[in-house]
């Protein structure tokens, strides 16, 4: 280990370093953002990361830890632990408002406000707006998209397929 | 038995109703009726084997033996398997998956509500997680059967048909014993008698906008808590296990 490693670990660096680990599936946003990191424990060299899963059969939870690792790696902090915890449940409602704009310049409307619904109510109130050219006149194809955490809409106005960040 | 076996056997049951319903509607991927829809049941089924693996996960660990979630997964036989009979049938039509996956999907959702209050600190945070994506397979699965079964007379007849077949196995999911009822007492499992009310209400009101009518009284069917199953769970876990089991520790 280098000298210069010896320095104290602080939060903020380490968060700094896990801002660069985007989603595979959303490249847009850091895990940070997402909210997928929940805390940052150290205890001397020894760095923990600790995360909770989106979707239950979210196929790039696995990835992503090898990439939290891999990115403290590079940013000098080597062996960082990821730990994964369950409490409290993961919600979009921990996306900041940035990060929502961020998607929605990315091409996939960002999530609202995720409540309970009724378990067997018929269609959804809200209107999701198209990202590409704000249109409220929308329609939903499928509650099911290309990943877990994504619908799929149609835009009436501009004639374009496009993607939601489901509220969950 | 030890005081952690009868948790562990609990958490067996959850898994794999998900595990084995999640397999059978990953059979669907690539034969969907419509490409949303086929994106829509695989979706379903990866939110249901990553419950499965989050549960078998946890089983593996209150077991304490050192066996991991692919090991209950993959290396238990069918009279090893604790999953109600109603979700290892196959998967017939598009109708007959759609009922089942109400019927299963409701009765999970009253589940995992009540499981998000748990004692055991782990299975309520998967039941916090799952309730939500329960909600999404729910209100998927409701729209599809008022769709199908106020639609036209063939699709009105074969959900209706699948209704009735299927009715006879939802008894299964809401039978208590003594290995439940002692969780219960320790808040470690939700008591499966209480959540028929609740579901029946749902199932109702669902059906009775579909146009269908409820089937009466039925013998309901019933082994698969207890390992005895019928011939599909077999067939099914040969097809699913066959990698692991035919090279043990395979990696890719």
């Amino acid at each position: 280990m280098t000298v210069n490693r010896r320095k104290v670990l602080s939060r903020e660096a380490v968060l700094a370093a896990l801002d660069a680990v985007k989603d595979p599936e959303v490249p847009v946003l850091s895990v940070v953002e997402l909210g997928i990191v929940r805390d940052v424990e150290i205890a001397g060299d020894a760095v923990t990361v600790v995360v909770t899963p989106t979707y239950s059969g979210c196929p790039a939870m696995r990835v992503i830890e090898e990439d939290i690792v891999a990115a403290l790696e590079s940013a000098g902090i080597s062996g960082a632990r990821v730990r994964t915890v369950f409490t409290p449940a993961w919600t979009t409602d921990w996306i900041p408002a940035r990060a929502r704009e961020k998607l929605r310049a990315y091409g996939i409307a960002p999530p609202g406000v995720s409540g309970v619904h009724s378990p067997v109510q018929l269609r959804r109130a809200e209107q999701v707006k198209c990202p590409f050219c704000g249109s409220a006149d929308t329609s939903l194809r499928s509650a099911f998209g290309s990943t877990a955490c994504k619908a799929l809409h149609f835009c009436n106005a501009c004639t374009q397929p496009f993607e939601e960040f489901k509220a969950i | 038995m030890t005081s952690a076996a009868p948790f562990c056997e609990y958490l067996l049951r959850l898994g794999d109703d998900r595990l084995v319903l999640g397999h059978r509607l990953s059979e669907w991927c690539g034969h969907g009726p419509i490409l949303e829809e086929d994106i829509a049941l695989a979706n379903i089924a990866l939110d249901l084997v990553g419950q499965a693996n989050l549960l078998l996960g946890r089983a593996a660990a209150v077991e304490g033996k050192g066996r991991d979630a692919d090991a209950l997964a993959f290396l238990r036989d069918s009279r090893e398997y604790r999953n109600a009979l109603i979700v290892e049938l196959p998967r017939g039509d598009f109708g007959f998956t759609i009922v089942r996956q109400f019927l299963f999907s409701t009765y999970a959702l009253h589940q995992w509500e009540a499981l998000a209050s748990c004692a055991d600190a782990d299975l309520a945070g998967i039941a916090a997680r799952a309730v939500k994506e329960t909600r999404y397979h729910v209100r998927h699965s409701a729209e599809w059967l008022v769709r199908l079964g106020d639609g036209t007379d063939e699709s009105h007849a074969r959900v209706q048909d699948a209704l009735d077949e299927l009715w006879r196995f939802t008894g299964e999911l809401f039978l208590t014993d003594e290995l439940e009822q002692g969780l219960v007492r320790r808040a470690l499992a939700a008591d499966s008698s209480t959540l028929e009310a609740p579901w029946r209400r749902d199932v109702e009101e669902v059906v009775r906008r579909a146009t269908l009518r409820l089937p009466g009284d039925v013998y309901w069917q019933r082994g698969g808590r207890d390992g005895i199953h019928t011939e599909h769970l077999g067939l099914m876990l040969a097809e699913m296990q066959v990698l692991p089991r035919t090279y043990p520790g395979a990696r890719w």
